[in-house]
């Protein structure tokens, strides 16, 4: 049944339409550079409806093969340009939990949208836009309507950590019927969603839903908990749980082991930012976190951490913003979209620049001494090596430096989990299903992978909650 | 529900014990280990010392000292009310051992680690002494706590009302240079472990202190709580809160402490003025 008043278009409009993808309102540059308030807007009902019908309903879905999940995306957009929306909300949950999140963050420019056919001659339709639009359309209009109970399995699951990986398995496995508990180490549920990436990016009242939606599902949330300190996680599987899924994510801050890296002014782009979205400190002294509100702030790295943590010192009340990077524009690792946003907001790029010292007066920063990089030969990863070049070093005047160089994987549950296989680099080591060395024990994420993205963790959950579902069951027959 | 406040006690007009109920906390920690506290939804999370650990009664016990907004915050509950969040026990147990002649240093809400940590220490067969100091008399605390399991408790007081006349670490000196020491625990305002640090330092004797940087998860995870040690950057609540002081940068310790020094202020003005009576 059609939801909405939809809008058929001709043949001759669809054509027209094709050529570019409806842009999707945005708060003004110099405006939003003052709020935390979301930038992208969303789509209104027509726009959604115009997008959709720029997708061709192609054959071959290249676009599904792009998404690490395989969302069945022509035939959600089916579903939208048909005004079932909510429809489009639960085809898009057969294979994603997050859709509100995805939509908004992915990197749907490598990913969904860059295998678009329509992209090979024209911009892709706008995906993630789409998703997030028929998601934020479900959650204001009373949701999916009431889940069946599932008959309880008597199976008990523990649950490390609640970002993306923790949340989904919890879900999918509770849909089962089997008793799920959430362990989390902070006072509040969302992992990176709510500490990490910005209010401004991601509303939190986005996440609080989706959390609230678990929680409906049966599953309990243990706050304060810090599986290794708090319980072992043999203990948990002591207490009776039969099976523990670990998400704990990859939240350990890397600094450069430069001179200078402790002075008063240096953070790490985590405290950054979760002094600013999950302590609000944004809005002290309301709340009671301080953070330092740096005039001239210098950012140190490429990705989204780097990009969230510029805009963000830019809202906290900056004149001026640098974004440190030792290479250049297109090995820039962050979405696009963002990289974009951060330019028109305006944030000084300074590319080919590495930092290698941070000058202090009394205890503070008072400027980071920077090299020129030139790039040279490709390194491993294929991308061109950058190289310093001699005697170009220069000092930037700024009073706050955020380190945002990548994270590595925390020690707490290796240090208290005997017989747990782990990397080099002290990540999990679990195959493709979620396996662990350990009997019983699942992970996934970014513990297993390193820092990568919401839909591979949330990928990492759904194939955990198979393979734990499976091992649960075989333990029946015995 | 959960991290009830059983028992509170004034020990001076700006240090309070509580004793909370954490079954499951007080079943787990360790002496040395610390717990993160947040008083209220808008709170701050901040680390605060197990001053003791009852895992058969399942409660556990903070001393606070007001200083800012939340332990001022903390000090306003009472029996009964709840605390919004206790994690922990974060970071690592002190290793407890026999050494021999344990001799324990502490001031303010220093004395709190140093209660479990004393009297597992004596559990552990070794001899203890505590020396403890305050400006006078009527601020000293926990004399009486430690006495339950010293073998000695010095004091030192800086008006002499009490005690030796002077500092901690004039007793520290006097007490190995008479008896010797194994090992030295000093836990307290970084000033104090800094000079206990430089007081045995001649002496050679091994030095525990516990260090309280500027904390925010207590996890790992942002590193606010950074610190040097023998030249190497560590984080003092993954890798802590024990240290051996002859290897602390004292000052990069102190300066970073500082941090919020301006916005603390401003915190707690707001925090004040919102709780005066109106006029
Ligand atoms: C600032 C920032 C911006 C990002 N932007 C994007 C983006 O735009 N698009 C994108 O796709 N990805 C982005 N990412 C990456 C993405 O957020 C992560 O890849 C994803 O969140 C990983 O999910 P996870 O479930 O593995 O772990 P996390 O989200 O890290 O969650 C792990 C949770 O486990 C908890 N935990 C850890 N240890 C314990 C323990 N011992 N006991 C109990 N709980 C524990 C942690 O507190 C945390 O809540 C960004 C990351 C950051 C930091
Ligand atoms: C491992 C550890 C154990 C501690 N044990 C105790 C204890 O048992 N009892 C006790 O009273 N205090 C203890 N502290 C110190 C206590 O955490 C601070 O006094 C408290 O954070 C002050 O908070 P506030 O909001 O009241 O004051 P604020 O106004 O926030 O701060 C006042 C001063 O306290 C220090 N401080 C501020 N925030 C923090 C923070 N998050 N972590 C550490 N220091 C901070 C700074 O020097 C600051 O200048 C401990 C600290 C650490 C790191
Ligand atoms: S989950 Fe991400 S990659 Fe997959 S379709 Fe949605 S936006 Fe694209
Ligand atoms: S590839 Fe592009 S045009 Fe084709 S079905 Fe997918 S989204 Fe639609
Ligand atoms: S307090 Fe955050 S890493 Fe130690």
């Amino acid at each position: 049944m059609a939801e909405t008043k939809i809008r058929e278009y001709t043949k001759e409009e669809i054509k027209e339409i094709r050529k570019s993808r409806t842009p999707i309102p945005e708060q003004e540059p110099i405006v939003r550079g003052k709020n935390f308030e979301e930038v992208a807007l969303g789509y209104t009902e027509e726009q959604a409806l115009r997008e959709a019908n720029r997708c061709m309903a192609c054959k071959k879905r290249d676009c599904v093969a792009g998404c690490p999940v395989e969302v069945p995306i022509p035939e959600f957009i089916q579903l939208v340009r048909e005004g079932d929306f909510t429809g489009a909300a639960k085809k898009i949950k057969e294979k994603n939990s997050l859709p509100a999140i995805c939509g908004r963050v992915c990197p749907q420019e490598s990913q969904c949208e860059s295998l678009c056919t329509l992209g090979k001659k024209m911009e892709p339709v706008a995906i993630g836009r789409l998703e997030r639009f028929v998601a934020d359309y479900e959650r204001a209009h009373g949701g999916g309507g009431e889940v069946a109970k599932p008959k309880p399995t008597g199976f008990k699951v523990a649950v490390v950590g609640s970002g993306p990986a923790g949340l989904t398995v919890a879900s999918d496995l509770a849909k089962i019927g089997h008793e799920v508990t959430i362990f989390e180490a902070l006072h509040k549920a969302g992992g990176v969603l709510v500490y990490g990436i910005p209010e401004f990016r991601l509303p939190k009242a986005i996440v609080q839903s989706e959390v609230d939606g678990i929680a409906s599902l049966g599953v309990k949330f243990e706050l304060d908990s810090v599986v290794g300190k708090l319980y072992t996680v043999d203990e948990l599987l002591e207490r009776g749980f039969d099976a523990v899924f670990i998400g704990s994510g990859a939240g350990l801050p890397m600094f450069m082991n430069i001179p200078g890296e402790n002075l008063n002014g240096v953070y790490s782009a985590n405290e950054f930012l979760t002094r600013t979205n999950l302590m609000k400190a944004y809005l002290f002294p309301e709340y009671d976190t301080p953070i330092k509100k740096g005039k001239h702030v210098a950012v140190v790295g490429g990705g989204n951490v780097a990009m969230d943590s510029a805009r963000t010192a830019l809202r906290l009340g900056a004149d001026k913003v640098y974004l440190v990077y030792r290479r250049s524009m297109e090995e820039l690792p962050a979405r696009k979209e963002e990289v974009h946003h951060a330019v028109e907001e305006g944030i000084d790029f300074k590319l080919l620049t590495n930092p290698v010292e941070i000058i202090g007066e009394d205890g503070w920063v008072k400027g980071i001494k920077c090299v020129q990089m030139e790039l040279g030969e490709p390194d491993e990863s294929g991308r061109r090596r950058p190289v310093v070049v001699k005697g170009s070093d220069f000092v930037i005047d700024v009073d706050t430096v955020v380190m945002s160089i990548g994270t590595g994987s925390n020690p707490i549950i290796p240090e208290s989990t005997p017989g747990l296989e782990l990397t080099k680099r002290g990540y999990i080591v679990a195959d493709e299903t979620g396996a662990t060395s350990k009997p019983g024990v699942f992970a996934g994420g970014d513990i297993v992978t390193g820092s990568a993205t919401v839909i591979l963790a949330a990928g990492a959950g759904r194939r955990a909650a198979d393979t734990i579902h499976e091992y649960l069951m075989s333990k029946v027959k015995n | 529900m959960a991290n009830k406040i059983l028992e509170k006690r004034v020990l001076r007009s700006d240090l309070f014990y509580f004793r909370i109920e954490a079954p499951e906390l007080a079943k787990k920690a360790k002496a040395g280990q610390f717990v993160v506290v947040r008083a209220d939804d808008n709170g701050e999370r901040i680390p605060l010392s197990l001053a003791n650990i009852d895992p058969d009664r399942g409660t556990i016990s903070l001393l606070v000292q007001t200083i800012g907004v939340t332990s001022t915050k903390l000090s306003t509950l009472s029996v009964g009310d709840e605390i919004k969040d206790i994690a922990g026990p974060m970071g690592h147990k002190t290793p407890i051992e026999k050494y021999g002649r344990v001799i324990l240093v502490g001031g303010g809400f220093g004395a709190a680690p140093l209660y479990p940590i004393g009297r597992a220490m004596k559990e552990a067969g070794n001899t203890v002494i505590s020396i403890t100091g305050a400006r006078s008399a009527d601020l000293l605390v926990y004399e009486k706590e430690l006495g339950e399991f010293s073998d000695k408790v010095l004091i030192s007081t800086d008006d002499g009302s009490k005690g030796h006349k002077g500092l901690v670490t004039e007793v520290l000196k006097n007490e190995i240079e008479a008896n010797g020491a194994d090992l030295v625990i000093a836990v307290g305002p970084a000033i104090m472990m800094k000079f206990a640090s430089l007081t045995t330092k001649p002496y050679n004797v091994k030095t525990l202190v516990s260090l309280n940087p500027i904390m925010v998860d207590g996890t790992g995870m942002c590193g606010a709580c950074r610190v040097s040690v023998g030249g190497k950057t560590m984080f003092g609540c993954t890798d802590g809160p024990d240290f051996d002081g002859h290897l602390v940068d004292w000052d990069l310790l102190m300066s970073r402490q500082r941090t919020y020094l301006v916005e603390e202020k401003e915190a707690m003005e707001a925090y004040t003025c919102s709780c005066a009576p109106h006029s």
